[in-house]
């Protein structure tokens, strides 16, 4: 075994959990692995770290990798994650004064996401009219999950174009602060915000990322393509070791061990309390149940698609292939095998098809998966990753979509 | 923008380290328009300051929050530089060479300062002319599919050739003192209403 120490970066999240396990239950010793935790300040600085060869690997965003291999930001470098740190976690929440105003507007809003998108784009519709001030929401970083999420959700309403809604990075430690100064009517953000926010009384909950999309993607860990090249054995251990702790994190008996493990500063620093009641929410943060670590090429290939959708991207690619080659499912079953464990056959599934959990083909044996609905009935099947785009609202797309079809490959 | 009159903006919330920087950036000739801890309302400050360069504490909580001002035309993108302590130097000097982002490490002195400077700006200028380029492309495509489409309409409605329905909608253009892809719109918009 390698003998240099593994650099690994986090951001202070609940999501960061197998890290923090791996490091202090003995994962990563009992797989050969001398790591160094590095605790970080925000996401810029984790993808600038990782890019510099200032750390090994790092708990990453699920779009980040995509976004850093093909130049989404501020520069292009070649990113690959084999394993995923969790599904799920985030929620979007908005002001009790904004809340009231939708209710009135949309009774059905409360409890069903596409009534309350519906609603939403009706109410912005109105103050336009009216000359009120545009709706303003926050995200964690431009490109999220919650991001993401955020504007499937608007534009599943008709909030479709970047201006109908003004989104802003804030930082999630200061997104119920910004809530209650009205600096913002809402935010998407993982936990422990939301519930931050409906204990003060000062937010309403309108919809859990599980309501948008059922165990959808949330963050990864990274690493730079060459690494993962040079050092196939170290990355290995890594999985293995991480495969092992998402395992712990899940079992309910520990649930209250990894909040008090969590609160510690040096990893999240929050209340134990706020964390364990997040925690301790069924099927709200999952790290190993329904193959939650597995890098689904489909995650990847509906992340790229937002960018597309969402004018990020600004020039064609081959989907399914980038989806592939930055999303290593096969190196995640190396790791899988080692251990023993049981993996998906099949790089990808159709999205939004599921509505109850359901058994893909595996090695050695089947795998069980949960559900994968979408909030508007939709689906997503990577094979027509073009088809969908051009059945979307897609106002700022940048791209031909012939152009698009043109740069897809023939994947089998 | 000639050097003398640039202006910068530091975030930086350890305050000591930020008097030195402060001290080399001056004596390197910048003006130093204000010094910025994160939180709160450091958003609304940067526009207000509208400095032609930040400089950002990598370790700065606000780091996100400024890169998305970097991303939106309408808060007039800024160049950014990250500033890092003396002990992450080696490990982020990679990060320089590898175009990741420009960096300033602390306890430099004033005459390393300006290249880096210099060099954060040039790189910005020439990613946001980039951009500007990009954008006159897209809007230039536009415009011809609108033109495109309009010809179309006219061709089938009023059964002239394609050279016909240009000719018509260069005429109308004139006529009217107006934008060809003015009318293009206005023959689109009608056809749609009919």
């Amino acid at each position: 075994m390698n003998a240099a120490r593994i650099r690994i970066g986090f951001v202070p999240l609940t999501d960061a959990a197998p890290i923090a396990v791996a490091a202090e239950r003995g994962f990563f010793a009992r797989h050969g692995v001398a790591v160094e935790l590095s605790r970080e300040p925000s996401w810029a600085t984790v993808r600038d770290k990782l890019a510099a060869n200032a750390l090994d690997a790092a708990h990453m965003l699920a779009p980040m990798p995509l976004a850093a291999t093909v130049g989404v930001g501020p520069f292009q470098q070649p990113l690959v994650t084999a394993l995923s740190l969790g599904l799920g976690g985030n929620a979007i929440t908005v002001s009790r004064a904004l809340f009231s105003e939708l209710a009135r507007l949309a009774p059905a809003a409360p409890g069903n996401a596409l009534e309350a998108a519906c609603g939403l784009a009706r109410l912005a519709a109105l103050r336009g009219a009216r000359g009120a001030p545009e709706l303003r929401f926050g995200t964690v970083f431009p490109v999220s999950m919650h991001s993401y999420l955020l504007r499937h959700w608007l534009a599943a309403g008709g909030l479709a174009r970047e201006d109908a809604v003004r989104i802003r990075v804030v930082p999630p430690p200061r997104m119920v602060a910004a809530l209650e100064a009205g600096e913002l009517d809402g935010f998407c953000v993982g936990e422990p915000w939301s519930s931050v926010a409906v204990q003060r009384g000062s937010g309403v909950l309108l919809a859990t990322g599980h309501d948008l999309w059922n165990h959808a993607p949330e963050k990864v860990l990274g690493v730079r393509l060459d690494w993962a090249e040079h050092e196939p054995e170290p990355h290995r251990a890594l999985l293995r070791a991480l495969l092992e702790a998402g395992a712990w994190c899940d079992a309910p008996e520990h649930r209250s061990e990894l909040a008090a493990l969590l609160a510690e500063p040096r990893y999240v620093g929050a209340p134990r309390e706020t964390l364990e009641a997040s925690l301790r929410v069924p099927g709200f943060h999952l790290f190993a149940r329904y193959a939650a670590s597995f890098p689904w090429r489909s995650h990847a290939a509906w992340i790229l698609c937002q960018m597309l959708r969402f004018g990020q991207l600004e020039k064609a690619l081959d989907v399914r292939r980038v989806a592939g080659d930055v999303y290593r499912a096969d190196l995640h079953r190396e790791a899988a095998r080692e251990l023993g464990l049981a993996r998906p056959r099949d790089d990808e599934k159709v999205e939004g098809v599921h509505s109850t959990p359901w058994r893909a083909p595996g090695r050695p044996e089947d795998v069980e998966l949960g559900p994968d609905l979408y909030f508007d009935g939709g689906h997503f099947d990577a094979k027509h990753a073009i088809a969908w785009l051009a059945g979307v609202a897609a106002p700022e797309l940048r791209v031909p979509l012939d152009e698009l079809a043109a740069a897809q490959g023939r994947l089998a | 923008m000639p050097f003398e009159r640039l202006r910068i903006v530091l975030v930086d919330d350890q305050v000591a380290r930020r008097g030195d920087l402060e001290r080399a950036l001056v004596e390197a000739g910048y003006e130093v328009a204000a010094r910025l801890s994160s939180g709160g309302d450091l958003r609304a400050r940067v526009a207000e300051l509208s400095p032609d360069l930040l400089i950002v504490d990598l370790q700065s909580p606000d780091r996100d929050v400024l890169e998305d001002m970097q991303r939106m035309h309408q808060e007039q993108p800024r160049p950014m530089v990250m500033f890092v302590d003396e002990s992450d130097s080696q490990s982020i000097q990679t990060a320089v060479r590898a175009g990741v982002s420009a960096y300033v490490v602390g306890g430099l002195p004033a005459r390393r300062i300006r290249p880096i400077v210099e060099v954060a700006i040039a790189r910005f200028e020439q990613f946001q002319s980039l951009r500007t380029e990009l954008a006159e492309t897209r809007e230039r495509l536009d415009q011809r599919k609108l033109i495109d489409r309009a010809k179309g309409i006219l061709m089938s409605k009023r059964g002239v050739s394609e050279d016909e329905a240009y000719r018509l909608l260069r005429k109308t253009a004139m006529d009217r003192k107006a934008r060809l892809v003015e009318v293009a719109r206005n023959v689109i918009e009608l056809a749609e209403l009919l």
